[in-house]
């Protein structure tokens, strides 16, 4: 984490955190602990407090997610996280390698998994019989250019029916070296939605062969969901004025 | 382009360098028979699509065949790849509703319902959503469910070469499509379910005229039954056609129907209810055969089962008749319901007289709400519902911002098209055709 970053998590535990507080109230079940910011952007309106609705006003907004819960989760989510600490100890894993973090929010598990030890949890959490996660909804990732060391996230949502629970996994890798194991002999539904992400995002899943393209052309240049990859459009031009493609007009942000 | 960007070339190039090969691309059988014969080549493969008209829109299937057999299936998509979710990303949380009504063009109420539902999880105001909206909701979710089965029993049928199944199945939805442009005005792309609520009240008259509707879609529903469930060839093509057991579906992630068919009753209505689904009396239909006729019968049963619900919401609206149907919070709500014009968009004219002649601060909201739009606290949400295909996934990741960071569609059929080679290898060419209509995949999500 920059120092910029230190300020801005610093300002926002004491600020931003109230702003979302509705919503986190909504779904949030048991503690919180500092929010985690994935970057800091300057902008031009959005200025609160100060009356300024001029879009000269010096925005700075600090982007951050919600940080790692602790325990009580709440609900069933206690039991779960116990099973795993259980199994991954057990297995000579160990827990606290396997999962990095365990966020509670807005009524959602998200455990937050080192992508050497994804397949294990994956096999765990389907085959463990007080888990049995065995439907697999797919993986997506997203993007966060500003979040150095874990620029790549990986998102896996799962679903027990037999206990009518579910939960998100979430891997993040860094830009340099975006290879995560495949989940696909645990979730062969996963098959498809890893090669959307690879289309997608550029995150290389490792261990299966046929990672190929499936959205785009086979020859496709780059990844289009990532952040730095334009979203394209052509100008448009009316009456001598012109309006430039929407990722480029002046945003609020 | 070269090896370097092309990203399967590893897997392509070396393998095909140096094989014998041909391409039938039209002229005299004879002469492609022969040309086929004099290379000796044993490996017959047929690209069915994406022109086809039996794969559904632009689906394309890689059949390998020996005979009459297919040895090997796969399907290949991204033909109609629009970059919906990239679109997302540079609009507003209102305006994304436009964007996501476009992806499974045959349901898109429930990726409106889905995405907004998400949003105002992420937002914190579930609870605060006016009752008469989530009835709305509902009204309009399993009415499209109806719709939308209906396309898959006429397209099937067609496909098979019932004509009278698909002429019946459209007639019968354009019921339902004349309620949709009674109620949102327009019969597609409604972007009707908003962040909040739903963008206006049903117009009056309304219930009566889907109380109607009901009863014609019902008609021409027992219409295609007779048609269809006593029916010798239709039974031969499509019984024990097209088998995945239950242990591949949840293998391979298989929601919806097709699950449904293999006597596992899970329905995202049932297991993690929303819109109030624990309220409405209704079931969910299985059955244990999951082949392709199991799955066209379990479609006509959930229309009657959606039609209950329907009957159900109809009379719980007139309870609540004249009450909001949009979250009272004015930094998220449009400050004025639309009246629909003539030409099924519209403007309230009192509204405009207000803002533009009575009130400047009142001007400036409108435009700040609508231009800029309302931030959404920071966070990641993942909403399911229940679409006719299967289960719709919605993850939606916000950075404090007016747009979503991210906004992730998890198209059943999508999903749901990884099965095509376990449905259709081992098979006969023709039973290719009944297995992909089983699936009822809508490119239009599939692509995004």
């Amino acid at each position: 984490m920059t120092d910029e970053k230190k300020d801005a998590a610093e300002a926002v535990n004491t600020e931003a955190q109230a702003t979302s507080e509705t919503a986190l109230e909504a779904g949030s079940q048991g503690h919180r602990t500092p929010l985690d910011v994935v970057a800091v952007r300057e902008g031009m309106f959005g200025v609160s407090g100060s009356g300024d609705t001029s879009g000269f006003g010096g925005l700075v907004s600090t982007v951050a997610m919600p940080g790692p819960s602790e325990r009580p989760y709440g609900g069933w989510f206690d039991e779960v996280v116990d099973v795993l600490i259980e199994l991954l100890d057990g297995s000579g894993t160990g827990y606290a390698n396997a999962v990095e973090s365990v966020i509670v929010d807005r009524g959602e598990l998200t455990l937050n998994i080192a992508r050497a030890h994804l397949v294990e949890v994956a096999q765990h959490l389907r085959d463990d019989q007080d888990l049995r996660f065995e439907l697999s909804l797919g993986v997506s990732g997203v993007h966060y250019p500003h979040d150095t060391g874990r620029e790549l996230h990986a998102v896996y949502h799962l679903t027990s029916i037999t206990h009518g629970r579910r939960l998100r996994l979430e891997v993040a890798v860094p830009d340099a070296d975006p290879t995560i194991p495949t989940t696909v002999d645990v979730y062969p539904a996963n098959d498809w939605h890893e090669r959307e992400t690879w289309d997608f995002f550029g995150i290389v899943f490792t261990g299966r062969s046929d990672l190929a393209r499936i959205q785009m052309p086979d020859d496709w240049p780059g990844h289009p969901q990532r952040k730095d990859y334009p979203l394209g459009g052509i100008p448009v031009e009316y009456k001598g004025a012109t309006v430039p493609p929407a990722d480029q007009r002046r945003q609020y942000t | 382009m070269s090896a370097q960007t092309h990203a399967t070339a590893h897997l392509f190039d070396a393998e095909t360098d140096g094989i014998r090969s041909f391409e039938a691309t039209g002229g005299d059988w004879s002469d492609i028979a022969e040309e086929a014969a004099r290379l000796g080549e044993q490996r017959i493969v047929v690209n069915m699509g994406p022109q086809h008209p039996s794969t559904h829109g632009v689906l394309r299937l890689m059949l390998e065949i020996d005979g009459e057999t297919v040895t090997e299936a796969r399907a290949g998509i991204g033909y109609l790849h629009t970059g919906i979710e990239k679109n997302m990303e540079f609009r507003t949380w209102t305006q994304g509703v436009t964007f996501c009504t476009r992806m499974d063009y045959l349901a898109p109420l429930f990726q409106e319902a889905a995405y907004c539902l998400g949003t105002e999880r992420l937002l914190g105001i579930t609870d605060d959503i006016p009752e008469r909206a989530t009835q709305i909701r509902v009204l309009m979710m399993e009415l499209n469910r109806v719709g939308s089965h209906l396309v898959a029993l006429a397209t099937g049928g067609n496909e098979l070469g019932a004509t009278t199944l698909m002429t019946i199945g459209f007639t019968a939805r354009e019921e339902i499509l004349r309620v949709f442009e009674l109620i949102t005005g327009l019969r597609m792309n409604h972007a009707y379910i908003r962040p909040g609520g739903v963008a206006q009240d049903i117009p009056p008259g309304a219930l009566d005229q889907i109380r109607e509707a009901i009863v014609g879609v019902k008609r021409y529903l027992r219409q295609l039954e007779d048609l269809m469930l006593g029916q010798p060839i239709l039974k031969g093509r499509l019984q024990n056609v097209g088998v995945l057991n239950l242990a591949s579906c949840m293998a391979l992630g298989i929601t919806g129907p097709m699950l449904r068919s293999t006597g596992l009753p899970y329905d995202v209505r049932k297991a993690a209810p929303y819109c109030g689904y624990e309220t409405y009396d209704f079931d969910v239909p299985v059955l244990d055969n999951a082949d392709c006729w199991d799955r066209m019968v379990l479609r006509i049963e959930e229309c009657y089962q959606s039609m209950k619900i329907v009957d159900q919401v109809l009379e719980r609206l007139q309870a609540s008749t004249g009450t909001p149907v949009m979250v009272g919070d004015k930094k998220i709500a449009w400050p004025a319901q639309l009246a629909i014009g003539s030409d099924g968009m519209g403007n309230s004219l009192d509204h405009i007289r207000e803002i533009m002649g009575t009130s400047m601060e009142a001007l400036i909201h409108h435009f700040k709400l609508v231009t800029e739009g309302f931030r959404v606290p920071a966070g990641q949400v993942w909403q399911t519902v229940e679409h006719p295909r299967g289960e719709l996934g919605v993850h939606l990741v916000s950075d404090g911002g007016t747009k979503p960071y991210r906004a992730h569609f998890r198209d059943p059929s999508f999903n749901n098209l990884q099965a095509v080679s376990m449905l259709c290898e081992g098979g006969q060419v023709a039973d290719v055709v009944c297995a992909v209509a089983s699936i009822d995949p809508v490119l239009g999500g599939v692509d995004r």
